[in-house]
């Protein structure tokens, strides 16, 4: 089982080391981690994947919790919160060849990030399963280097309220 | 250039003020190159400052002050090695929940990262046997993350912090801020009780017909005696304890079933096993208690109060969660609940207690001493009176057995890390802390010579530590261990030798005997704990003996090895 967790933490120098501390001491298993500013330049949102059995599951929010820099651990549901991933691929392709790939690039709406004679690096964006598609699909051609950012995860107000009223 | 102002103190300064200000009576610690201006502060600091021998000693004093005292425990060393030696006493600290700061120097900031003499990433390194921890990169922080420090070890499930401060921070020289009070967000160390759940809780024990009390740390850390005394007494729930609630209700009570867990009596377990809810106050169902999970009261509802949520379901599935300070759920749930009696279910449990009683196996005195019987004397001669220390293993857990205990804060242990080597320094911090009481230290021939070097601090600051050694020539828990589960064979845990540890004593200046007598047991004790000043007692006990009954690791209530 795998689950989303978004945390609103303090922006202290090493909060980064407790969140991976933690979760490397407790045994957790994490798919990724993704970490950035917030409106607010003294707070950082963390968003997580975790995977785990769903007794795990249900520890890794109430210690991340804990943390002394942890403001809020939230525990993310689909319906709650926009979430979506950044891949970055690089291409090894023949000029000849690229026509192709346009074809794809425009069907799911990537963005060549990068161009010249021996470099396409396509940036693709969407859900994970999304990303991974297109990665399988762009399997065919040869793939040089991946850079993806996990997920990340921004709890939505409208989508609460949905929550609320439901 | 510059202006220095008649108001503008140095980072050392401010930290000695801080610790002045907090009412820091003692600290323990160590000095060394790059805590040197923090030292130099200290020279005319209006608190004591006790040097160890060895900085982990230094963060076991510090432990043993706090747990007899309730204060925050304050230990400071130097960078690299000296901070490095800090480590174990943090972790056993943090893990039993310990309210500890430890200030250690570092090198300066600007040559931090590069391998300098004596730099190493404390921070890093304690992040995971630390409640929190800092690296103070600017003077001017210091007030504040002082403040927090001491907030944060001592208010919701307390613990250790550790504060790195590096030689030029120290040395930096400015007008101190103010610091207002501490609040930080996300951090909620006094969560507000939920009503529906106390009265949940009030309505589940008014159900229950065989109820148990099952008391952990918390009992002590929240002050909830009184009312814990209370809630069993008007409603006939016999009580089990962890090591660490040891006296928190009183174990010649009649309700009192001593320890529970891996050395607890055959007759709190069983009670555990019988019984049809289990009140969880303030413990949280540590493996050494528990055994195998899914034979844990397997016919009782589990009631769970913490303060801390992340404890709540960690080992257990509990049918009720109360998150909150013990003391004040049980407050309100003494307003809640009808006393009733239970006049069958505790004939039941002391038929329990007449049918296994914890006894001192009958091999006879031919053998030589039994090393419960040095126990039982010193138990008999204190009256629940002294302050009891120990170290961890065999000595240990017979002392949990014999040693009965009639308040808090009264037995010392190293419960959650099981720290060898933690009783002699921890005894000295506790003797430090409570300058009237007697300190009795009852340790291993293993873990005494872990920290034998703290003799001189007990000598040089005339604490009267009186020190028995349980002198069994072996390592005898893991021996024990060995001849249950690995045949009998017994690698490395019986010494070749031992050195002659009364003379030991004798040579830091500390009176020293052996007793290898079953008579003079009595005797010695008594003399022992009349006498002024410290003193040690080395008993040479028989070496085969076994801390039973035990449940083996990972099994249930009812499997036992009986004597
Ligand atoms: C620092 C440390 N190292 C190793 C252990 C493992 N250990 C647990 S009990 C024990 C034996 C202790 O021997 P001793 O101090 O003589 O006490 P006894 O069990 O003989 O009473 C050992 C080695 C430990 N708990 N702590
Ligand atoms: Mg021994």
């Amino acid at each position: 089982m795998k689950k989303m967790i978004s945390l609103l933490v303090h922006n202290r120098p090493g909060v980064l080391s407790h969140v991976a501390g933690l979760i490397t001491r407790r045994g957790y298993n994490v798919e990724s981690i993704a970490a950035g500013l917030t409106e607010n330049a003294t707070r950082t949102r963390i968003s997580l994947v975790v995977s785990g059995d769903e007794w795990e599951l249900s520890q890794v929010t109430k210690q991340l919790s804990k943390l002394i820099d942890c403001i809020e651990a939230r525990d993310i549901k689909y319906s709650e919160a926009v979430i979506g991933e950044v891949a970055l691929v690089n291409l090894d392709v023949e000029p000849e060849r690229r026509p192709e790939i346009m074809t794809l690039v425009n069907t799911f709406g990537m963005r060549i990030a990068d161009l010249d004679n021996n470099t396409l690096i396509l940036q693709v964006v969407g859900s994970t399963h999304l990303v991974d598609m297109i990665l399988n699909g762009l399997a065919p051609y040869r793939i040089k280097t991946i850079a993806r950012t996990g997920l990340v995860v921004l709890p939505s107000e409208r989508c609460e309220k949905q929550e609320h009223f439901l | 250039m510059k202006q220095f102002h008649d108001t503008d103190l140095s980072g050392a300064r401010m930290i000695v003020s801080f610790l002045e200000k907090a009412g820091v009576k003692v600290v323990f610690g160590y000095p060394g190159g790059q805590i040197m201006p923090l030292y130099d502060a200290i020279y005319e600091a209006a608190f004591t400052h006790i040097i160890t021998r060895h900085e982990q000693a230094a963060a076991h004093a510090a432990d043993g002050y706090a747990r007899a005292t309730g204060r925050v425990g304050v230990v400071l060393a130097t960078s690299g090695p000296g901070a490095t030696n800090l480590v174990t006493g943090l972790a056993t600290a943090n893990m039993d929940s310990v309210p500890l700061v430890a200030i250690t120097g570092q090198v300066p900031t600007v040559a931090i990262g590069n391998d300098t003499f004596q730099e190493a990433d404390i921070y890093g390194i304690t992040i995971p046997v630390t409640k929190y921890n800092y690296l103070v990169k600017k003077a001017i922080e210091l007030p504040q993350v002082l403040a927090e420090a001491f907030y944060l070890a001592s208010s919701g499930r307390p613990g250790a912090i550790l504060i790195d401060v590096p030689k030029d921070v120290q040395n930096e020289t400015l007008i101190p801020p103010e610091v207002g009070s501490v609040r930080l967000d996300g951090y909620n160390p006094d969560p507000v009780l939920d009503e529906v759940q106390i009265a949940s809780f009030a309505a589940i024990l008014t159900q229950s017909r065989r109820p148990v009390a099952y008391i952990g740390g918390g009992v002590t850390i929240s002050g909830a005696e009184n009312e814990l005394f209370r809630l069993v007494t008007e409603s006939d729930i016999p009580v089990v304890s962890t090591l660490m609630a040891k006296g928190s209700f009183p174990e010649e009570h009649e309700l009192s079933l001593g320890l529970l867990g891996m050395h607890g009596a055959k007759y709190a377990n069983l009670a555990i096993h019988e019984s049809d809810l289990i009140l969880a106050l303030g413990a949280r169902f540590d493996d050494r208690v528990v055994g195998d999970v899914n034979h844990f009261a397997p016919g009782a509802k589990i009631v769970h109060v913490d303060i801390d949520v992340a404890e709540i379901g960690k080992r257990v599935s509990t049918h009720l969660a109360v998150v909150g300070d013990l003391k004040r759920v049980l407050t309100r749930l003494l307003t809640l609940v009808t006393p009733i009696r239970r006049p069958e279910w505790l004939r039941q449990v002391v038929a329990l207690k007449g049918k296994y009683p914890l006894l001192i196996s009958a091999a006879g005195d031919l053998e030589g001493i039994k090393p419960q019987s040095v126990i039982r004397a010193i138990d008999e001669a204190t009256c629940g009176e002294a302050i009891i220390v120990t170290d961890v293993g065999q000595h240990q857990m017979w002392a949990a057995q014999f040693i009965v205990s009639r308040k808090s804060r009264r037995f010392l242990s190293s419960g959650g890390l099981g720290t060898m080597g933690y009783g002699l320094p921890a005894a000295l911090g506790a003797q430090v802390g409570c300058p009237e009481s007697q300190v009795v230290l009852i340790t291993g021939d293993g873990g005494f010579q872990m920290n034998i070097q703290e003799l001189a601090t007990i000598r040089e600051n005339d604490l009267p530590v009186k020190i028995v050694i349980i002198n069994n020539g072996c390592l005898g828990m893991v021996r024990q261990w060995q001849q249950f589960f690995f045949s009998r064979r017994y690698s490395q845990t019986i010494w070749k030798f031992n050195p002659n540890f009364a003379a030991i004593a004798q040579a830091y200046g500390i009176p020293g005997h052996t007793v290898d007598d079953p008579k003079e047991v009595t005797g010695a004790i008594q003399a022992m704990l009349a006498a002024p000043g410290p003193q040690l007692l080395d008993f040479k006990v028989v070496g085969e003996e076994n801390v039973l009954p035990m449940i083996p690791s990972g099994g249930g209530q009812t499997d036992f090895y009986d004597a």
